[in-house]
């Protein structure tokens, strides 16, 4: 009897936990920053179905035409993943964009994907500044004095 | 990325080898007119049309500055990573990450002096990308080498390849890297003469502006193809060497007064 309702209990807890991460991934799936160049666009860089499944491909080809060959406006860049995606908390302090409960790291966290991308990758914008164009989607967003990016390419 | 420098090699190593003197005519034919400085980013792939250099005149170099070092750190996150708490301070001097170093040499003879800064080379064939076994370290069109860190897999068989001692690798979790400059972790870094600034269009390099800013001026970075080059025409007047070039490797870091 015991095990039986341990076992109903843990099932319960099981669903309980998987529909909050369904919940906050379908919340965060959907996250851009106000004002960036994402939000004025009806997707990404390519149709959102195309985006959730072949994302990692798209990157993987950008890295070797940048490490490679220095080409740096590629359509796909996992900085502009972090430049339109990334979110502030109250203070407008940048959360990493890999968190558990952010755009990268919520998704990840509902198909058990480990990520490595930030173990090297910054995870929040961070270095030199942003071109006119991001710096004032950003200033129309209000988070202008927190961020300082490094754009890889233009056309996202 | 194919590199198609091979035929002119042995003339630009005449070139450069002898000191002042050789005329111009020596120099590179190919790639003059396609030498630009771009503004914005990058939108091509590297050529062979330049090949990217440094001149460190050592007379102009100040014992005690480390002007270079310290925008190095800066540019590239270097200081981003501290001692650990466990590790002895011994141990860290030797592990931590240096891209540049300043060395001092002296000559045990007449006692002289003189101190230099050493980073990567930028070999026209790096021993490092010949050991390398996965094809991280690899030589860029343009004549950076450096390493593709999705593909280093942290053997440090490079470390030990390299005769400049100019490659360091990451013992550590890194945190708060910059958005131009990803590395962490289990991967060998070195010189990639600010490849982020070369992709951009940017003129110069970080250990270039901080030397210049001290008003020192010892390090002059530039196209070593085009003869216009303000590095081109220094090497042409003064007599400049490169370091163990008894190995042969036609590096882009040349140096005067050693």
């Amino acid at each position: 009897m015991a095990k039986s309702v341990l076992t109903v209990g843990l099932v319960a807890l099981g669903l309980v936990w998987a529909l909050a991460q369904t919940a906050q991934a379908d919340d965060m799936k959907r996250y851009v920053v106000a004002g960036s160049q994402a939000a004025k666009l009806e997707s990404c860089v390519e149709p959102t179905e195309l985006m959730r499944r072949q994302h990692m491909e798209f990157i993987k080809h950008q890295r070797i035409a940048t490490v490679h060959e220095g080409i740096r406006i590629e359509k796909y860049s996992l900085s502009g993943c972090v430049d339109c995606h990334i979110s502030y908390n109250a203070e407008q302090i940048p959360q990493p964009i890999n968190q558990a409960d952010q755009f990268c790291g919520a998704c990840h966290a509902f198909a058990a994907v480990n990520l490595n991308c930030f173990d090297c990758h910054a995870a929040v914008p961070n270095g030199t500044p942003l071109d006119a164009a991001a710096m004032a989607a950003h200033d129309a967003a209000g988070v202008a004095a927190q961020v300082q990016s490094h754009r890889d390419g233009e056309n996202h | 990325m194919k590199d198609d420098n091979d035929a002119i090699d042995p003339q630009r190593r005449a070139f450069l080898g002898v000191a002042a003197g050789v005329t111009a005519a020596v120099t590179v034919a190919p790639g003059v007119l396609l030498h630009t400085v771009d503004a914005a980013p990058r939108a091509e792939p590297v050529t062979s049309d330049v090949r990217w250099g440094l001149l460190i005149d050592t007379a102009k170099c100040v014992d005690g500055c480390s002007a270079c070092v310290d925008a190095c750190h800066h540019e590239n996150g270097l200081n981003l990573q501290t001692m650990p708490a466990e590790q002895a301070v011994k141990k860290w001097e030797t592990q931590k990450p240096a891209w540049v170093r300043k060395v001092k040499l002296q000559d045990n003879q007449t006692g002289r002096m003189t101190t230099l800064p050493l980073m990567c080379q930028h070999c026209d064939d790096p021993p490092c990308v010949d050991v390398c076994p996965t094809g991280a370290s690899f030589k860029r069109a343009d004549g950076i080498v450096m390493v593709d860190r999705h593909l280093c897999i942290g053997c440090r068989y490079c470390m030990m390849a390299c005769p400049y001692k100019a490659r360091s690798f990451i013992h550590g979790d890194v945190h708060g890297q910059l958005t131009s400059v990803p590395r962490g972790k289990g991967c060998v870094e070195s010189c990639n003469l600010c490849v982020q600034r070369r992709d951009f269009g940017q003129e110069s390099t970080a250990c270039v502006d901080a030397c210049a800013a001290e008003g020192h001026h010892a390090i002059v970075f530039g196209d070593l193809k085009d003869p216009d080059s303000t590095i081109c025409k220094l090497l042409n007047e003064m007599p400049s060497r490169q370091l163990r070039e008894d190995l042969v490797l036609n590096t882009g870091v040349r140096y005067s007064g050693v």
